[in-house]
């Protein structure tokens, strides 16, 4: 089943097509990842799937149900989480509060304070933030803030999470911990769709790769496909690059 | 079933407050009659301040339309006081500041930072001058008359609408609406991210806070006998709450109402033993205040507190 799908899905800033034309679906129980240079219209798309941005034109469904035109929130209800390419932790607000809000007020079903703090403890049990949940966000390392965003968006128990750039800024150790992560909450019954440039991550753990360029999907296929297509290795290296190889 | 300790440290501070509300609404019964007014006037721009406070303490957006909410109060007292009985007309004026602010608060925050502040110092300006026309030209006065009321039942009302204030500003800060609102201060695209309705948290809140402050401008123009559009939409007030609440400290609960005790006294001290130099006077404490206490009153108690606590550590 289609769990994600977006059909001629296009964002114009000024003149400039950030994001055009896109047609894209995401299976249930996939991990999906998008690639492409810098600029491509990655995180757009994300913005646009999340409700930060509405495509114009465009459609995006999820789950069957059109989600173009609904607020964030609405959308974040109704199972899409997302986290943020330059992360967005409550800086201020202890560990395990910023996990609680999104338990209080994540989901349509309601939830009493008791069920969400549990809910929040297990989830920072479950990315190994524990002994760290008095902490203020703002005193974690970039990789722990990164797992709480996590913690943050899983809380709102998503049936479909959206990964931006996870492992950017992460040392070797802390990606291999991601990576992990992301196996462990796929294990848990949840789709990814996740942008990512360490090639190592996306070829290892995803089923599928889309590739963006200049905001046009260019290429579609499993990890081996995109590692022998023509098209990406022109895109990543430059032309002159593959006419020597 | 979770047992609570009850240990004098955990009775300390509610027994506190206990004595302090009974010492105020006894206070008529032995305190002269200067006290009583200078009293009724602490507690208002205590009023204002955490009513201010209430919105945009957490959430960070420097509302300055708290004179408008006031002034709305104030003629609502004008136009009514006559008709109706003192309490319903406070209500009122209540209701009227919540159903402006709700206006205001729909049309007005997706506005951020400056933007908010500069609009919302607009609007009672708007207001201001609207009014001043509407009475010219249609009712054909400038001022109106506003019913007396003695001093002691001022003082009472006032009371009700800061121990109304209290409880409200309290409940909101441990419920889980408290906890939206400080994630909207903290990041609002995230806050709205994880399924908070920012829009709607932001605007009910602001509305909420408003009721408090258009209910002292209601009482407050009985004192004042005489108002017109300039006396009741002072931009004073909206600037005061601001200044009493940096003075106190936000990072607190208690905070604010530090700030507004001791502003508002300081203020009358000034304005009595120096009336010609008061407002320098004012000027020179509050820019002591914000270069060497960025945290405020609160903030420097804090501090001393934990200095207090590391040193019984360090010799135990």
């Amino acid at each position: 089943m289609r769990i994600l799908e977006g059909e001629g899905v296009t964002k114009y800033f000024g003149g400039l097509a950030a994001v055009s034309y896109v047609d894209f679906y995401v299976h249930q129980g996939e991990i999906v990842g998008l690639i492409g240079p810098n600029g491509a219209g990655k995180t757009t798309l994300f913005n646009l799937i999340s409700g930060a941005l509405v495509p114009r034109p465009g459609v995006i469904r999820f789950k069957g149900r059109k989600i173009t035109g609904l607020k964030p929130h609405q959308i974040c209800r109704m199972g899409v989480a997302r986290t943020f390419q330059s992360v967005k932790v409550f800086a201020n607000m202890p560990v395990f509060e910023n996990v609680l809000v999104a338990a209080l007020f994540g989901n349509s079903a309601r939830v009493s304070s008791a069920e969400a703090a549990k809910e929040a403890a297990e989830l920072l049990e479950f990315v190994g933030l524990s002994a760290m949940r008095a902490t203020l966000a703002r005193d974690l390392t970039l990789a722990n803030q990164k797992r709480l965003e996590v913690a943050r968006a899983l809380a709102t128990k998503p049936e479909l999470l959206l990964l931006d750039e996870l492992m950017a800024g992460l040392n070797p150790t802390e990606i291999a911990q991601a990576m992990e992560l992301v196996t462990r909450i796929h294990g848990q019954g949840i789709t990814i769709f996740m942008i990512e440039h360490v090639m190592r991550a996306i070829m290892n753990i995803c089923n599928r790769i889309i590739v963006l360029h200049h905001g046009e999907k260019i290429a579609e296929g499993t990890p081996e496909e995109i590692a022998t297509s023509r098209k990406v290795v022109e895109v990543y290296l430059g032309e002159s690059a593959h006419a020597r190889s | 079933m979770k047992h609570i300790k009850v240990t004098p440290q955990r009775l300390l501070l509610p027994g506190l407050v206990g004595c302090l509300l009974v010492l105020l609404a006894t206070l008529s019964l032995y305190a002269s009659p200067y006290t009583i007014v200078l009293i009724t006037s602490i507690l208002m721009y205590v009023v204002l301040t955490v009513s201010w406070v209430i919105f945009s303490g957490p959430t960070g957006y420097i509302s300055l339309a708290p004179a408008a909410f006031f002034g709305v109060g104030i003629y609502t007292s004008a136009i009514l006081g006559r008709t109706l009985p003192l309490l319903v007309v406070i209500a009122v004026g209540g209701f009227a500041s919540f159903c402006l602010a709700l206006l205001i608060g729909a049309l007005t925050l997706r506005l951020r930072g400056i933007y908010f502040a500069i609009f919302t110092f607009g609007l009672v300006e708007l207001i201001k001058h609207f009014l001043l026309w509407w009475e010219i030209n249609m009712t054909g006065t400038r001022g109106r008359f506003v019913i007396v009321v003695n001093n002691t039942t001022i003082y009472h009302v006032m009371l009700g609408i800061f121990v109304a204030l209290v409880l409200t500003a309290y409940g909101i800060r441990r419920s889980k609406f408290g906890l939206a609102l400080q994630s909207i201060g903290e990041n609002e695209e995230a806050a709205a991210h994880i399924g908070v309705n920012v829009t709607l948290v932001k605007v009910i809140t602001f509305a909420i806070s408003a009721i408090f402050t258009g209910a002292a401008g209601g009482i407050m123009a009985t004192r004042w006998t005489y108002i017109d559009p300039y006396i009741a939409f002072n931009p004073l007030f909206s600037f005061m709450p601001v200044l009493m609440a940096i003075f106190g400290g936000m990072g607190q609960f208690y905070g604010p109402f530090l700030g507004a005790v001791i502003f508002a006294y300081l203020e009358e001290l000034l304005i009595t033993r120096f009336p010609y130099y008061y407002m320098l006077l004012f000027g020179i404490v509050l820019v002591v205040v914000i270069l060497f206490l960025p945290d405020g009153l609160a903030g420097l108690i804090q501090k001393w507190r934990k200095g207090g606590q590391a040193r019984q550590h360090a010799n135990p």
